[in-house]
């Protein structure tokens, strides 16, 4: 036993992390689980229309039932628990400092994971033209109104994106007393799935596709919104701007910390086992890439939280990290870096990759210039791909994803 | 319907606009012994200009020589170093580069640093661009030369005139706000037509920033100069992104405008910006895509480091700019009244010099109050990541904004303070909820709950059943 505070400190209560958190325990390791939210459950807390939990725990659940399945779950496990703690840093050497009520504190451990998952990203970061009155807001902090609060950010909005979270949105809305006056998205199709696609029209909420905000007007609270159509203007009257989807890992702690983040999943950079440029350091769940559901997260936290068990077996290896590299537009790769295979079990089977656009053409695997795989087809934005990972991949010194455009 | 009571008493001056100008006047008046009243047209202090800054507190370097700017800057800086600790206000020593990023431009920098020795501010040093370079290594090797200006600092651009504002109010100032004034009329005392009823005061003192000239025509005075605003759209950056800029990099200036600006802000991010644009209106401060992108593609020119560093916030305003580059100060010794107009970039420097220079006016034309014995001390909560921070001191009951690390405490107890804020702005520039890179996801609807009732325009709409 070693002084540290636990084997392994867990940052973030939702799927993967409960999951990893859970696994470690049956493995025998001490592990504390930090959540900086009142309860776990972390993004499925306040998903109201998402069933969760059918492959984890053969049943359905809703919003916050889940998370308290879940910590049911790891409080059965042993876990020891830690809500409302804000880790604040990742320090050098498996430590964090971590504030709550009574102050702040350092804890150490031998291996640390990251489980911090995704969130949409705000007006700012889109750089959306206009006026900044309140009433602009993401899906996320529209269902925490309803789902903590019982409170409604706005009656009258413009939905902003055609991601399935989009379509949540509006049955938010709708189910709570809120008409939205249009959806629209700036690619020239819908990115969910048809017939999900259709919801939006069969609601009676006007979906506008190829149409972008250029304005937003209001002085206190939004007033109106002016979108560009085509070559066409045209402004709608509402009271606010819901801005639904681009998703984005929630990877402030790697980005603060010398690890930074990879500049196109946004979030740390993992080998196939799940651990970052700092091998004391895993990260499993959307904190690696927006994002998955909670399912997939549940899955890759415990198959992460295996791993962790295995490696605390041994000092952690420091081994010369080989980059997977891709063409665009190819928007990330994950794992995002390999290392030479050591006795560890691999975390990842499979490369998941994303386009950033809708892309016809032929998209390969090369190991040292050589082809490993390939496929052909018209990928679509924001939809999982799965490679799998060729066994000789980990000792490679050149990994590149090829993207051939045909038309 | 007036918002508030009548107010009987009679006031020795009522300062009209409470922006950092007429907060710093405030407070001088007070501290002197004058019988202060500020108002403001807003739901809170800094509803115009003075909420969108640089965060600068300037030395006056590149000022024009012997101007009333330059010596008003100079006071200023100087009072703000003399009382920031009795205050608990921050200062990031930060200094400055002015960088030549062409033959061109170097060629100019020994002409600044001149002028900048004529201003008086002799911690000036000419470097090469590699010795600028050594000691910050991440700006672009294309810089050719710059020029060293050691007192250039940055400071919290809210935090400071909400505590001039509170020294003032704890001396006795009365501060009214969402209270626009309509018509002043002068016969040997001002009585102020406000939409919070009539007003008495022996004297009258203009800080309306971006409706000076206004504030002006309706106390009766020739229109002697015209406001012409000037927008300034600013990006911030990353906390990640403080790495890179430990100093503000200034560039060399052209004839229109000081340029765009790299700079650390208080709270440990980095700022880029303004720009500078004309326009009529006095109310929208739009942001707009492709100037942002712009002002993003000119920071990864300056710090190739900050290309694809994740954008905070952004934010513009409006500089009351006016047709002349100076300070508009008018005296109106027979009318009792004092107009601070045109103070279109420095006024947060020369705020406290401005305030001291008003003082010195009023003596000209009226008799001087008494002082007040005993001045109250005045704490500031600090949002300054170079200081400690709330979360960082035990009880602080729990995290309310996990970005910026806003505690409950720092939320309730701002609520409690003498000038609590008036709209979600004002909430987030006293306490930094919100400001961080999710921007409110994780936060807002906590925030609207907290709030609920608190604010002019509250978060969350009215519901049915109240809920």
């Amino acid at each position: 036993m070693s002084a540290a505070d636990a084997d392994v400190l867990v940052v973030g209560g939702g799927p993967s992390g409960v999951a990893a958190a859970i696994e470690l325990r049956r493995q025998g390791r001490r592990v504390i689980l930090l959540d900086r939210e009142p309860a776990l459950g972390g993004a499925t807390r306040h998903c109201s229309h998402s069933p969760f939990g059918m492959l984890e725990f053969g049943r359905v659940y809703f919003g916050a039932a889940y998370g308290r399945k879940l910590a049911r779950e790891a409080q059965k496990a042993g876990v020891d628990i830690r809500t409302g703690h804000s880790v604040v840093e990742l320090a050098e050497n498996g430590a964090l400092f971590v504030t709550a009520g009574p102050g702040v504190e350092r804890l150490t451990a031998e291996r640390i994971l990251v489980t911090t998952g995704a969130r949409e990203k705000p007006r700012s970061a889109r750089l959306i033209s206009g006026d900044r009155p309140i009433g602009v807001v993401t899906t996320g902090t529209l269902q925490s109104y309803l789902a903590f609060h019982g409170l409604l950010p706005f009656r009258r909005p413009l939905i902003v994106g055609s991601e399935l979270v989009s379509l949540s949105a509006v049955l938010t809305c709708l189910s709570h007393g809120a008409r939205p006056v249009a959806m629209i998205e700036p690619r020239p199709h819908a990115l969910a799935r048809a017939p999900l696609s259709w919801f939006p029209t069969l609601a009676g909420v006007p979906f506008h596709r190829g149409a972008q905000i250029v304005d937003i007007i209001g002085r206190n609270r939004v007033e109106a919104v002016t979108i560009r159509r085509g070559e066409k203007l045209e402004t709608l009257d509402c009271d606010g701007v819901l801005l639904t989807g681009q998703f984005t890992p929630e990877s402030a702690l790697f980005l603060q910390s010398a690890m930074g983040i990879d500049q196109g999943s946004a979030g740390p950079a993992v080998d196939q086992h799940g651990r970052a440029l700092n091998p004391r350091y895993f990260a499993a769940g959307n904190v690696l890439r927006a994002v998955e559901t909670g399912g997939w997260a549940f899955r890759e936290g415990r198959a992460i939280g295996r791993t962790i068990a295995e490696d605390l077996r041994h000092e952690a290896e420091d081994g010369r990290p080989v980059p997977v590299t891709f063409d665009a537009p190819v928007k990330l790769v994950v794992p995002n870096i390999l290392r030479r295979a050591s006795s560890l079990p691999a975390a990842f089977r499979d490369f998941q990759l994303r386009f950033l656009r809708r892309a016809k053409g032929r998209l390969s695997l090369e190991l040292e210039g050589r082809e490993m795989w390939h496929a052909r087809g018209t990928w679509m934005p924001e939809r999982r791909i799965l490679v799998p990972i060729p066994a000789e991949a980990p000792r490679a010194q050149h990994v590149h994803f090829r993207f051939r455009e045909e038309t | 319907m007036p918002l508030h009571p009548p107010i009987a008493e009679t006031f020795d001056v009522a300062i009209i606009g409470a922006g950092v100008v007429g907060c710093a006047v405030a407070r001088r008046f007070a501290l002197a012994g004058a019988k202060v009243l500020l108002i403001e047209k807003g739901a809170d202090i800094l509803s115009g200009a003075s909420k969108a800054n640089s965060a600068i507190l300037h030395t006056g370097f590149d000022a024009p020589p012997g101007s009333l700017e330059l010596e008003l800057v100079r006071a200023g800086r100087q009072e703000y170093l003399e009382i920031k600790d009795s205050l608990n206000l921050p200062l990031v020593a930060t200094g400055a580069y002015v960088c030549a990023w062409n033959a061109l431009e170097a060629e100019k920098l020994a002409g600044i640093e001149q002028q900048a020795r004529d201003n008086g501010t002799m911690d000036v040093v000419l470097r090469s661009g590699a010795q600028a370079r050594a000691s910050m290594p991440a700006l672009s090797d294309r810089l050719v030369a710059a020029l060293e200006v050691a007192g250039e600092h940055i400071i919290d651009p809210w935090t400071a005139p909400l505590a001039y504002l509170n020294q003032a109010v704890a001396l006795g100032a009365r501060f009214l706000r969402g209270t626009e004034l309509l018509k002043g009329t002068f016969d040997g005392a001002w009585r102020l037509e406000t939409t919070a009823g009539e007003i008495k005061a022996d004297s009258v003192i203009n800080t309306a920033g971006l409706y000076g000239d206004i504030v002006d025509t309706r106390l009766g005075f020739e229109a002697a100069f015209r406001i012409r605003p000037r927008k300034g759209q600013f990006v911030v950056l990353d906390k990640a992104a403080a790495r890179y800029v430990p100093r503000i990099i200034l560039p060399v200036p052209t004839e229109v405008t000081k340029g765009i600006v790299v700079c650390p802000t208080a709270f440990g991010n980095v700022l880029v910006g303004p720009t500078a644009e004309e326009q009529e209106d006095r109310v929208r401060a739009t942001v707009e895509t492709q100037t942002l992108e712009a002002l993003l593609a000119r920071a990864a020119e300056i710090v190739p480091a900050l290309a694809g560093m994740p954008v905070t916030a952004l934010y513009a305003g409006l500089r009351p700019a006016s047709e002349e580059k100076g300070y508009r100060v008018f005296v109106r010794p027979d009318q009792r009244a004092i107009t601070l107009g045109g103070i279109r970039s420095t006024g947060l420097s020369s705020a406290l010099g401005l305030a001291q220079h008003a003082l010195k006016l009023h003596a000209g034309f009226a008799g001087p109050f008494t002082p007040p014995a005993d001045v109250p001390d005045i704490a500031m909560p600090n949002l300054a990541e170079c200081r400690e921070r709330d979360w960082q001191r035990p009880g602080h009951g729990e995290i309310v904004c996990h970005c910026e690390l806003v505690t409950r405490r720092e939320i309730e107890a701002t609520f409690e303070s003498p000038v609590p804020p008036g709209d979600f702005g004002g909430l987030r520039r006293r306490t930094r909820a919100g400001m961080g890179r999710c921007q409110g996801f994780y936060c807002n609807a906590r925030l609207a709950e907290m709030t609920k009732g608190r604010l002019a325009a509250p978060l969350a709409i009215e519901t049915e059943g109240g809920r």
